[in-house]
């Protein structure tokens, strides 16, 4: 599905991946986790063809994507659906324009149109909204939900688009943790069931270390190591994390058996250890 | 990401130098402009304003002449309606080619390969912002001497004066608009292969569109008022039948008119501020 050899990505003030190599096969369910900072982002923004390498090849279904022209680049891009990890709807709208706009990958700028005096494809908008839980909000505005409905809306126009890559920018990080493990198994569920690949940026390690069957640690840039959660060991995580205050006190955490997920999670270290 | 610790302050001259040219640009102006307020008390300008004031007093409430007058005012509103349209339909087509967020800067240009398509991005987002410079630069005013010039005295000159100046006004105020919307769902409408007119109906307008609606009305009040000016050239309204009032010293003519102007200003303000409450 993706193959990345040596991506760089710099921005004028700083380099944000250095040299990042990874591949990841059609159906995969991987997670990505590292410190703030370490270029994760930067990967999930570069994986969804809005930014470009500076340096390295990114190649998407096999093809170069460096080498596309524009047309081809924005049909590679309707096959790839993005999350992220605030809302990037839009709140004045209704959720059912919202998640109707998973269609403007196909739709004529007249059916675009007409569609936003009076909603097309009502039904299928109508279904998003079931399968990730919130169907009485079809005509609500999207500004009047919370959070966590926001994000189910972000996922329903996932749906809509149909794509063949999932890619969730930290989908769960404004969220509370019962909701969180909610919306992760959703993600996996709703991948599993359509074969789609699914790519998540994490945050919380014991999220991606019990919903993954791939989990990639990635630092200042780079991949630091690529394994299944069960070959991953307390001294990995303490390396990927070092100097990084706030992720050492939640792995610090995580030792002392705080478990904010309850039973969704079971502990973190009697996996790798 | 980085801290949030803001840096030490550092001393810089800049602020004080900014200070410093004001205050010498004012006080340059005031010399050049001849501002004089000893002039304002002068016992013959005094008696001029008074003979003026005088004369104004009591307004002419001739049924027949308020009769008279009821096309004018209509025509005042008229004016004012269809210029502002007038004006959105030129202003927003150049607001959206003057925007450098939708032409060739920013998040929706990153992947760009064909460099062609960048020159063919600026030089439209160029020649929009010089046109509206152009319409905006030149007072509603001259426009209204050159369009009575071209279509005859009455109400249509004024109509396209303020079409055409507004238009200016309208785009490059759109323009700012676009250009300060909330990228992210741009961005996310742009990265599920949304082509460019479904970014701009999904994600630019929706964001856009209060401000939009708001500035316009905003606008409208004072078309209103600038239909009033533009019939001193003789583009139709209540302001023609001012300036015919004030050319016959029929002092008492013109302040019945400013006090028609003043309930059709005020009206258009409760009107506007109505749908503004109503849409924010």
């Amino acid at each position: 599905m993706y193959r990345l050899e040596r991506v760089r990505k710099t921005f004028p003030d700083a380099a944000a991946l250095d040299g990042l190599t990874l591949t990841v096969h059609r159906g995969e369910h991987v997670a990505v986790i590292g410190p703030s900072g370490a270029g994760k982002t930067t990967l999930f923004r570069i994986l969804n063809l809005a930014l470009r390498p500076t340096a390295g090849r990114l190649l998407f279904e096999g093809r170069d994507v460096g080498g596309l022209s524009d047309a081809a680049l924005r049909r590679a891009r309707t096959r790839i659906g993005t999350i992220y990890q605030q809302q990037h709807l839009v709140g004045r709208l209704r959720v059912v324009h919202n998640v109707l706009a998973g269609n403007l990958g196909r739709w004529s700028t007249l059916r675009a149109l007409t569609s936003l005096i009076s909603p097309r494809d009502v039904d299928a908008a109508a279904a998003a909204l079931a399968q990730v839980g919130i169907p009485d909000k079809l005509h609500a505005r999207t500004d009047e939900l919370s959070g966590g409905q926001q994000q189910r809306v972000a996922i329903a126009r996932v749906l809509v688009q149909d794509p063949d890559v999932i890619l969730a920018d930290e989908p769960v990080s404004s969220v509370d943790p019962s909701l969180a493990v909610t919306l992760v198994s959703l993600l996996r569920d709703l991948s599993a069931e359509s074969r789609k690949t699914l790519l998540v940026n994490l945050h919380s390690v014991d999220l991606a270390l019990n919903f993954f069957p791939r989990v990639v640690g990635i630092r200042d840039g780079r991949v630091r190591f690529d394994l299944r959660p069960q070959a991953i060991t307390p001294a990995l995580l303490e390396e990927l994390y070092a100097g990084h205050a706030d992720e050492e006190r939640q792995l610090a955490q995580l030792k002392d058996g705080y478990d904010p997920f309850g039973r969704a999670c079971r502990p973190l270290f009697d996996l790798g250890a | 990401m980085g801290g949030f610790d803001s840096p030490p302050m550092r001393w810089s001259a800049f602020p004080y130098l900014l200070a410093a040219a004001f205050a010498l640009t004012l006080a340059a102006s005031v010399r050049v402009a001849n501002v004089d307020p000893r002039l304002l008390v002068d016992p013959e300008s005094l008696g001029n304003v008074a003979r003026f004031v005088r004369g104004m007093w009591p307004p002419k409430l001739a049924p027949d002449f308020l009769q008279l007058m009821v096309r004018p005012a209509i025509e005042t509103v008229q004016i004012s309606v269809v210029g502002t349209a007038i004006a959105i339909v030129i202003g927003f087509p150049l607001g959206l080619l003057a925007s450098s967020s939708l032409m060739w800067r920013g998040v929706l240009h990153e992947q760009r390969v064909q460099r062609r398509r960048w020159l063919v991005g600026l030089p439209g987002y160029a020649v929009a912002r010089a046109v509206l410079s152009v319409l905006r630069a030149i007072p509603e005013y001259v426009w209204a001497f050159v369009f009575v010039r071209a279509v005859g005295l009455g109400p249509f000159p004024g109509v396209l004066a303020i079409g055409v100046a507004y238009g200016g006004m309208l785009g490059k105020v759109y323009s700012e608009i676009l250009e300060h919307v909330d990228p992210r769902p741009l961005e996310t409408l742009h990265a599920s292969g949304a082509t460019r007119t479904g970014v701009i109906l999904y994600g630019l307008v929706p964001q856009a569109l209060p401000t939009f609606v708001s500035y316009t009305l905003y606008r409208w009040e004072c078309a209103i008022r600038a239909s009033a000016i533009l019939g001193f050239v003789g583009a139709g309204g209540l302001g023609q039948q001012i300036e015919l009032s004030m050319r016959m010293f029929q002092f008492d003519e013109v302040l019945t008119l400013l006090m028609m102007l003043f309930v059709l200003v005020a009206a258009v303000d409760v009107v506007s501020a109505r749908i503004r409450a109503r849409l924010l």
